[in-house]
């Protein structure tokens, strides 16, 4: 029975070829491929890990976008409204100050229209005591054309002052 | 694999078929198939075979090397040593040396033998496919692999990440050497020997001075590399004192399993492979066995081996990766009880 029986020769290239193929390939192969191995694979689960933290932060950049827009949506409907408050406010303001002025204007006009009619009644007084003087003097001269009506005239003048 | 079979089946055939009056004798034709030759026959012709180089010390001292081819048909004379092939005898099948007064001398022999050149080409495979793998990387830097390099790279992530650096931890990297070797050389030997023609079909594994000399690179690794707690287990194990004292019963076990385990990894591998080889020629042989009962035997048997071996040889696809896979991973094991003992305290490490 050959096959029972180890062959020297076939157990010394044996030995032979196993030695130098562990050499070789313990030397120059398996450290390669396992490092290359190892390596890769981190690689990978970094690359995951990256991945993962990247979609965070993209639903983090959504969320957070989401606020901004939110937040510049709430601001922007402040400053409409606080713009719409000074808008009224201002309207309000100038209304009044509108309203001041035009009372101002109008107390100046009542003023001025009071002076003119003042100053009107002064001159219509004075054309009107003119008008009757004239009218006085005209009378006058006509009734006391004659002596009579003159000495008349002067004791009822006399006695008016006297009275006063 | 149809084929594998069938070009198996021929040198048979061939066989049979030049000596038709001649029994079939299946033992001398398995044996011839599991055994070692010099020289590798070529397909389809029994007699044409590839010469390789016969290297042989005489009984003087001196070397001689010389082509197989000189001593196939006839004897061979060298200067004034006479060689020859053994028919039968001792040697039977293996150079002699005839000395003056006609015995048989068995010099010793460093031929390269079809066992011997089938190693190497399974070697040079392992490093061929190996080194490529290097060079994909040393130009592709971390891109993966496809392909055929691929799967190359998928079985060393699966026999390293999965078996050597799971078991051994740390010292993961100072085995992996050795036992991704080991593991490449068995499959690639393995898978070789299934495949029928020239550089294939050398029952390497089958042989159990391979598998020996394996057990006894990882024997040797285990027990050189062992540390002090892997021999205080042995000799002084955690055992009631009776045990070990005044008569050493468990140091006495646990000496003999230091070589029952190598002795287990070289049978194993040699009985799985040798046992699936020989069935696949034993199934080709019952055509030739059944030939004489007539020719409806011979067509169901035909078709019925066929099958058979068909099956076998797929089958032996399988259990080439299963042995390969089981000699690194029990390796793997046993350096791992001798190196890595005493540092996490295992239940099996101590049955062991």
């Amino acid at each position: 029975m050959e096959l029972f029986k180890p062959d020297f020769g076939l157990v010394f290239w044996m030995f032979v070829v196993l030695v130098l193929l562990c050499i070789l390939l313990g030397k120059y192969a398996w450290p390669v491929i396992i490092k290359m191995m190892t390596e890769r694979a981190d690689l990978i689960d970094k690359g995951v890990v990256y991945a993962q933290e990247a979609k965070e932060h993209l639903d983090n950049a959504k969320a957070e976008a989401d606020k901004y827009i939110q937040e510049a949506k709430r601001q922007q409907s402040e400053i409409l409204r606080e713009a719409a408050r000074m808008k009224s406010q201002i309207i309000e303001d100038a209304k009044q100050a509108a309203s001041v002025e035009a009372q101002k204007v109008m107390d100046a006009a009542r003023a001025a229209i009071e002076q003119e009619r003042k100053e009107a009644q002064l001159q219509f007084r004075n054309e009107v005591s003119q008008f009757s003087i004239l009218i006085a003097e005209k009378l006058l001269r006509d009734k006391m054309s004659d002596q009579k009506a003159q000495s008349q005239l002067v004791d009822k003048l006399l006695s008016e002052i006297d009275k006063n | 694999m149809f084929l594998l079979v069938a070009a198996m089946a021929l040198p048979t055939v061939a066989r049979a078929s030049e000596s038709e009056s001649e029994e079939i004798n299946p033992k001398e034709i398995i044996f011839h198939h599991l055994g070692d030759v010099y020289g590798w026959e070529v397909p389809f012709s029994h007699e044409n075979r590839i010469p390789l180089p016969i290297i042989v010390n005489d009984a003087d001292g001196a070397w001689h090397v010389f082509s197989s081819a000189r001593v196939q048909h006839s004897d061979f004379v060298d200067g004034d040593v006479t060689y020859r092939i053994a028919h039968g005898g001792d040697y039977s099948g293996k150079v002699v040396q005839i000395l003056p007064d006609g015995s048989e001398y068995r010099p010793v022999d460093l031929s390269i033998t079809k066992n011997v050149c089938a190693l190497f080409i399974a070697a040079a495979l392992v490093a061929l496919v190996t080194f490529l793998l290097v060079r994909f990387y040393k130009r592709n830097g971390k891109k993966a692999p496809r392909k055929g390099m691929g799967f190359f790279e998928m079985l060393v992530s699966f026999i390293y990440d999965g078996v050597i650096r799971d078991t051994l931890k740390d010292k993961a990297p100072r085995f992996a050497g050795y036992l991704l070797t080991v593991f490449f050389l068995i499959f690639f030997m393995n898978l070789l020997g299934l495949v029928v023609i020239f550089p294939g079909g050398a029952n390497l594994t089958g042989n159990i001075a391979v598998t020996m000399t394996l057990a006894i690179c990882t024997f040797l690794i285990t027990n050189i590399k062992g540390n002090k707690h892997y021999w205080k287990d042995i000799f002084w194990p955690d055992v009631p004192l009776w045990l070990k004292f005044p008569i050493p019963i468990m140091p006495v076990i646990e000496l003999f399993g230091i070589f029952t385990k190598p002795a287990a990894l070289c049978v194993r591998l040699f009985a799985n492979m040798m046992g699936g080889h020989m069935i696949v020629i034993v199934f080709t042989l019952l055509i030739f066995i059944f030939a004489k009962f007539g020719a409806a035997v011979l067509a169901t048997t035909t078709v019925v081996s066929v099958a058979f071996s068909l099956f076998m040889l797929l089958l032996d696809v399988l259990v080439s990766f299963i042995q390969a896979y089981v000699f690194t991973m029990l390796s793997t094991l046993f350096i791992s009880f001798a190196v890595c003992g005493g540092e996490h305290h295992e239940p099996v490490a101590q049955q062991k």
